[in-house]
């Protein structure tokens, strides 16, 4: 029987499950306000961000091989401010950082982990400078591209985005890797790391949608063939939603995979239709990753249930090689679209 | 005789200035508006800009939002501000700030002076037309519409709703037809003034005033009463998405651009600064004078708006995952599913693999790994033979596989002792072609060296397995192209099914099978299946295998070669 009884509960239920994401939104935007206590400004330049600017947020730790050319790329895209939480670095990152133009630094020395992976952190940065703007939300070794990238910077995108009602973009890690073993891709600061990671997976990836959030899931790649065969569900989330039009109650639940309120991730097409989506090209496997590794195992500061992850950290120590025969070089974003891995959804 | 523009501007003011300085510096006056809501330093600045040209003109500001009466009203007090000042002006063109002049001044010029009657301006009848967004197309005329769609989309809605049900019609005056078409006009001196001085315009004004969307039908319904010649396209190019939105138009485009061979273009990314730098310095006529031709690029905006609204069938993506009947296709191409063959023929894959010239893998699903053709351990895509990377996610792991493969057939073995997850996915997928040969799964069991207990409890097993996927399959959902044999009927005669199935993979090819695979041997296999009767087990899906009369002595190795057309 499916009387009024059952649909009463089925809107209750919903009407519940709603309450509890709200409550989960505002908890963690209550988290952020908390964590202000543990950032302490390095360089404040906040006040040169004017109205429609586009903003970077980030929190690292000793990227400082990494950050020259990140800096670069998402300053020729558009990026106006980068505002960045430094975390615990010992290799000079916070005197390159406080040294840009046009980034705003803090510094904690607070544990990553229990500040929800950073995330409290750049919240809490987001809620101060964040609303109005369109917002990126990177890690230091992600490079954000997306259709006509190199001919149409991000106000062009963001401008289209926002004429289709589109809050919200798609851009999922996509690993790079080199030919050979890890350690032989050497890359100096400042240089483009893509020149040595060539490679990627184009055709491994496993979908799902969760329902409760309606956010996709997509695991797969290098690291998942390599390291987690034999737990595939442990295998690193690929999918990012790292551009939003910012306002000061959004949150991100879990890295930038996931955000709340759920309609924000609603950045693909249920219809069959595809809406637009870019890429992180993900420089990871540059050759410090085996050292960083190894130093990871042993801080236990990435994953909620870190010894779990041991044998992954094990295998990059291990120096191992990702490339396959199977494995596709990166050329053009037309190819990369072509591939299926990117959509330009509808914008000429 | 010369063409004057009326431009309407919202936003990017300066590239507006920038074109309007372009057009009047050659000798074609300009009158601009500017929407009341625009702040008034901007405003200012703008006129200050252009105060040294003495054939630009300013008219009165209305507030334009979209889809209603202030675009129209500002189209016609700018008209009349042109038609007024400046005398030697013939055709009014009417464009947006957010224009830009495609070919030189000169060449729209004499192009319009070859044409001095003609209108331009798309003007069709609403039964014509296929693109109103909402679904309103007459109803424009005969509902009143006082509500923003932007701004108040449900009282919108409700308010249509409601008059739809009250049979509201309002009356079209003046003896009006109505027609739509490109808000973006050009029109002579004539039509343009009898428009404007209509002895009903104020009655008609005031109808349109609660038309909807009526700077589409204003002027498009008006020209059909005044003017002998129209040409019923628009000069501007000026396309739209599938939600009804303009184009806009960037860098990259400039050879897009070019190609079209049209006057004016819109919409312009105000910071497309290698557009407007290219388009505005060219004076000189590149090639004899051509025809616009917006046809020549229709393809591509064609090609983007299926993109958008129906996707790339088969591909699961960050972009695209269709909900479960909306894919438009489960799957990228036509895939080929063989369950019992490689059971009953010696080396039936490298037999089909060299028939059909397609790429034949052994057991995909197989419970240890996936086997690949040619034994792969990494497959296109970096697809891993890992199987459970493959069983944390089977509808992935078949997508994927056919998607990175596409333009090549796929042909895989698949049976009950497989993992099963898919079977509901491929019986509703009208690219698989399924073909099975039931009870085939008990001739390993019949040549294995087991003991009979563990025989018996895995054949009752397999049995059920796939009595359960035939259900499926001859379900009343089923897209699949499915044919099922009994064992006992197939090994009768085997040629003709695999002719049938060859001839459906690859139709172009349609010869005939000189060489076939050879059965595997079969005798005695009639007392095992009586063996298993006698232990308390029915085995039915393999058919009718009398004790003793056992079919490879009565089969030869090559079956009868057989045609089917």
């Amino acid at each position: 029987m499916t009387g009024p009884v059952q649909s009463l509960l089925a809107a209750m239920s919903s009407a519940g499950r709603a309450y509890a994401l709200r409550t989960r939104r505002r908890r963690n935007l209550w988290r952020a306000f908390r964590s202000r206590h543990a950032l302490r400004v390095v360089k404040d330049r906040s006040g040169t961000i004017g109205p429609g600017d586009i903003l970077c947020f980030m929190s690292v730790r000793n990227e400082a091989l990494r950050l020259p050319y990140f800096l670069d790329h998402h300053r020729k895209l558009g990026v106006d401010h980068f505002l960045i939480v430094e975390n615990d670095s010992t290799d000079g990152t916070r005197a390159l950082l406080a040294a840009e133009p046009d980034v705003s630094l803090w510094s904690t020395d607070a544990s990553y982990k229990r500040a929800r992976f950073g995330l409290d952190w750049v919240t809490w940065l987001q809620i101060c400078h964040g609303h109005g703007h369109w917002c990126l939300t990177l890690d230091a070794d992600e490079l954000l591209i997306y259709p006509y990238w190199q001919t149409r910077s991000l106000p062009a995108l963001t401008g289209w985005l926002a004429d289709q009602g589109l809050p919200a973009m798609a851009a999922m890690m996509l690993d790079l890797y080199p030919e050979g073993p890890l350690s032989q891709a050497q890359s100096a600061a400042g240089d483009n790391p893509l020149t040595v990671l060539r490679w990627f997976d184009a055709g491994n990836y496993s979908l799902r949608v969760q329902e409760r959030t309606g956010n996709l899931t997509i695991k797969g790649g290098p690291r998942a063939r390599m390291f987690f065969t034999e737990d595939p569900r442990r295998a690193p989330t690929m999918n990012k939603i790292p551009l939003v039009f910012w306002n000061r109650r959004y949150t991100y639940v879990n890295s930038t995979h996931d955000m709340l309120p759920p309609a924000l991730n609603a950045v693909y097409a249920r219809g069959g239709g595809e809406q637009i989506s870019g890429l992180l090209l993900h420089t990871k496997f540059l050759p410090e990753i085996i050292a960083k590794s190894a130093e990871e195992k042993d801080r236990k500061e990435h994953f909620t249930n870190s010894s779990l992850y041991d044998r992954y950290y094990d295998a990059v120590t291990a120096d191992p090689v990702l490339h396959t025969a199977a494995s596709e070089p990166l050329t053009s974003w037309r190819r990369l679209e072509a591939l299926g891995l990117m959509s330009r959804g509808g914008w000429i | 005789m010369t063409v004057g523009f009326v431009m309407l501007c919202h936003t990017a003011l300066d590239r507006a200035a920038q074109v309007a300085r372009h057009w009047a510096e050659r000798d074609c006056p300009v009158v601009i508006h500017v929407d009341r809501r625009v702040a008034a330093k901007p405003y200012a600045q703008l006129v200050a800009d252009l105060a040294d040209l003495p054939n630009v003109r300013f008219s009165g500001r209305h507030a334009c939002e979209w889809g209603t009466w202030g675009i129209v009203a500002a189209s016609q007090e700018a008209a009349t501000v042109m038609l007024r000042d400046f005398a030697q002006v013939r055709h009014v063109f009417l464009a947006s700030g957010s224009c830009l002049p495609l070919r030189p001044v000169e060449e729209l010029r004499a192009y319009l002076n070859e044409r001095p009657k003609t209108d331009f301006i798309e003007s069709v009848t609403t039964e014509d037309v296929g693109w109103t967004v909402g679904g309103l197309d007459y109803e424009r005329f005969t509902l009143r519409f006082p509500f923003s769609w932007r701004k108040q989309k449900w009282w919108f809605d409700t308010y249509v709703k409601l008059q739809r049900k009250v049979g509201f019609r309002r009356k079209i005056p003046a003896e009006l037809v109505p027609h739509l078409g490109s808000q973006w006009w050009c029109l002579t001196r004539q039509t343009l003034s009898a428009i404007l001085e209509h002895p009903e315009r104020a009655t008609i004004d005031r109808y349109f005033q609660k038309v909807w969307i009526p700077d589409e039908s204003y002027f498009q319904t008006l020209v059909r009463q005044v003017s002998s010649t129209v040409e019923s396209r628009s000069l501007t190019l000026s396309k739209f998405d599938f939600q009804g939105k303009p184009h806009i138009f960037y860098d990259d485009h400039l050879q897009l651009l070019r190609r079209s061979d049209c006057f004016v273009a819109r919409k312009i990314w105000p910071d497309a600064v290698k557009l407007y730098g290219a388009f505005l310095s060219e004076d000189r006529s590149r090639q004899a004078v051509a025809e616009p031709n917006p046809g020549k690029i229709d393809r591509l905006f064609a090609k983007a708006v299926e993109r958008r609204v129906k996707g790339r069938p088969g591909l699961y993506m960050q972009s695209r995952f269709p909900n479960e009947n909306h894919e438009n296709g489960r799957t990228a191409g036509p895939y080929s599913v063989f369950c019992g063959f490689a059971e009953v023929f010696e080396t039936f894959e490298i037999w089909l693999s060299k028939a059909s010239g397609t790429r034949v893998h052994g057991h995909l699903f197989a419970p240890d790994r996936v086997h690949f053709a040619g034994g792969e351990t990494i497959y296109n895509g970096a697809l891993s033979d890992n199987a459970k990377l493959r069983d944390y996610n089977p509808k992935s792991f078949l997508t994927s596989l056919i998607w990175n493969t596409r333009g090549e057939r796929q042909c895989f073995q698949y049976g009950p002792a497989d993992t099963q997850d898919l079977n509901w996915f491929m019986a509703l997928d009208g690219n698989a072609q399924i073909s099975v040969i039931s009870g085939a799964w008990a001739v390993p069991l019949f040549h294995s060296n087991r003991n009979f207990g563990e025989i018996r409890r895995e054949a009752a097993r397999l049995q059920q397995v796939e009595q359960e996927f035939l259900n499926i399959l001859r379900g009343p959902y089923t897209k699949a192209r499915v044919r099922v044999w009994s064992l006992a009927d197939f090994v009768e005669n085997p040629m003709e099914p695999l002719q049938t199935i060859i001839d459906e993979i690859g139709p172009r090819q349609a010869r005939r099978l000189t060489e076939a695979p050879r059965l595997i041997d079969l005798t005695g296999f009639g007392q095992f299946l009586q063996n298993l009767r006698n232990q308390g087990m029915q085995p039915v899906l393999m058919g009718d295998f009398p004790v003793g009369d056992d079919p490879a002595a009565r089969s030869p190795r090559r079956g009868r070669p057989y045609l089917v057309k």
